[in-house]
């Protein structure tokens, strides 16, 4: 059997400013990451003949993904063999997946990956993002939330939350050490949008969102892009940068895959997605460097270090505890960068774009001081899941 | 849900899109019952509702009025006041029909206070009104017995 995803890499990583405002718009953002990711893979243009987002256009004002695959094809003015949008894949890395099925297929060799938000802007505006619709009735996957003031992920995926509390018995000076690590590893990335450093009794201190979430617990609205190139091996080992190889995917849904009914409530569906990875190579978690772990909330992270192996089941509060394993100095550095809490909700592909600066050696003060082949990273929500392994070539 | 210390109304409750199969779960609250669709060959219960059950791929699925009696699978206590005029805090949480365990409702515990809520504890359902609709709400259950 020959997995697909061993025949591709990262050849190249562009992003946009992050901010928390930008005077650009959204499309220009999205231009400034994608030639980004093009020239940093020694491409043009002309040698991208596939596009891949999550979750394509949304079509509407909030700033969640405001740029769809045929903006930025006709911006660009790409001539594409292949292309793909939607949400309804495992998690933003969906596209990924997507990407690496058309390079297996024969459809494209150079695919560009993006994934673009304009939250910060939409905010200032309306409370853009709000699960519940004014006016009108409610249709989709919240549909059985409707009639019970559920307004945002943050109080919808704490019933997810306090689950794994109540059940772990972790306790809210470990969960800050998720929080306090990635503002620390911000403080060293020039374009994190947060970077004053905090203290556990800041994380202790700040706000409840909804119980177990504090303020810190929660990413942070931004705008920006993020892009990469994802290319077939032969053409990968080319470019002037070392291929990151996709060295194996999770992309399974072998749970109910509702918000409601979901039958790994704690965990989320990140188990089975984590098992399936590991049977797609011949690589252990201890083989892991680095990780870079989906962050939209603290207990995102915290769950991944369960399910990935790093430690065992509901172990992660003694993992995290002091701090010290997780740091950049630490056996495993995560979210290097400063996450999405701290450096902003570039949803995922902040974590690919940090893994290939990590795995380049292209940290500066944030890098990572031992040698790096191995980063794992992932996506998270709910019923949603994805996950990957990247080496470098 | 209460009203705000300064006497305004919250906000209304937001209502679902109802098709031809979720109706009843929506509107049997006028009679006073939780409805929840059931497998008439095997007996299982099936929701979201669809008339297909997956233990027997039976077809003859029909809704049927449950005890209305469940308990607190998760919940949240939400502090942050989302829009104005919400009245903070309340209740989000997941219930289990005593039926089924993996039947889950959507709700806000209500009449209780927010810190009293606890992971297992016993509630019975009540019906809240809402344009055509009758929205499920639980409260808790004093002759029920906690589950661990």
């Amino acid at each position: 059997m020959t997995y697909g995803e061993k025949n591709t890499a990262i050849t190249g990583i562009g992003q946009s400013e992050v901010s928390r405002g930008s005077d650009k718009s959204a499309l220009e953002l999205t231009v400034d990451a994608a030639l980004g990711a093009i020239r940093d893979a020694g491409l043009t243009r002309a040698d991208i003949d596939g596009i891949a987002t999550w979750p394509g256009a949304d079509n509407n004002t909030s700033g969640f993904s405001p740029v769809g695959v045929a903006q930025i094809q006709d911006a660009l003015r790409l001539k594409l063999n292949w292309y793909g949008a939607g949400g309804e894949v495992p998690g933003q890395y969906g596209a990924v997946f997507n990407a690496i099925g058309a390079i297996s297929a024969g459809l494209a060799r150079n695919v560009l990956i993006y994934r673009t938000m304009y939250e910060a802007t939409a905010r200032k505006t309306s409370f853009a993002n709000s699960l519940v619709k004014g006016g009108e009735r409610q249709a989709g996957i919240f549909l059985w939330y409707a009639p019970y003031y559920n307004y945002a992920a943050a109080l919808q995926q704490s019933l997810m939350f306090n689950l794994y509390v109540h059940k772990s018995g972790i306790r809210p000076e470990q969960v800050g050490q998720i929080a306090v690590n990635q503002r620390r590893n911000a403080s060293l990335n020039p374009a994190a949008v947060y970077r004053t450093p905090i203290t556990i009794e800041d994380y202790l201190n700040s706000r409840m969102i909804a119980t177990p979430l504090r303020l810190f617990d929660c990413d942070v609205p931004i705008d920006g892009s993020t892009a990469i190139i994802v290319s077939r091996m032969d053409v990968a080992r080319d470019g002037p940068n070392v291929p990151i190889r996709i060295e194996a995917i999770g992309s399974s849904m072998q749970y109910r895959n509702s918000w409601v009914q979901l039958d790994a409530l704690d965990t989320q569906a990140q188990p089975k997605v984590a098992e399936m990875m590991w049977s797609r190579t011949d690589l252990k978690p201890k083989d892991v460097d680095i990780a870079q772990l989906y962050d939209g909330f603290s207990f995102h992270t915290i769950n991944w270090l369960e399910n990935f192996g790093f430690c065992e089941r509901y172990g992660a509060k003694d993992f995290i505890e002091g701090g010290t394993r997780i740091a950049l100095e630490g056996e495993l550095p995560i979210n290097t960068g400063g996450g999405a809490l701290s450096a902003g909700r570039l949803h995922a592909y902040g974590a690919v774009h940090e893994a290939c600066t990590q795995l380049w050696g292209r940290g500066g003060d944030r890098q990572v001081k031992k040698p790096l082949n191995v980063c794992a990273t992932s996506t998270a929500g709910g019923p949603l899941a994805g996950a990957m392994l990247l080496v470098k070539d | 849900m209460a009203s705000t210390a300064s006497g305004t109304a919250p906000p209304p409750r937001s209502l679902p899109v109802v098709d031809k199969d979720s109706q009843t779960f929506w509107t049997a609250g006028e009679q006073g019952e939780l409805k929840i669709y059931r497998c008439q060959d095997c007996a299982y219960y099936i929701h979201p509702p669809v008339r297909f059950c997956p233990q027997c791929e039976s077809r003859r699925v029909e809704p049927e009025a449950v005890s209305g009696k469940g308990h607190v699978v998760s919940f949240s206590i939400n502090h942050q006041q989302w829009v104005p005029g919400l009245p903070v805090p309340y209740v989000l949480a997941l219930v289990g029909i005593a039926e089924q365990d993996d039947v889950r409702l959507v709700t806000n515990i209500m009449n209780c206070p927010p810190e009293e809520v606890s992971f297992g504890m016993p509630v019975k359902v009540y019906f809240e009104q809402v344009e055509d609709l009758w929205v499920p709400l639980f409260e808790p259950d004093s002759e029920g017995a906690p589950r661990p």
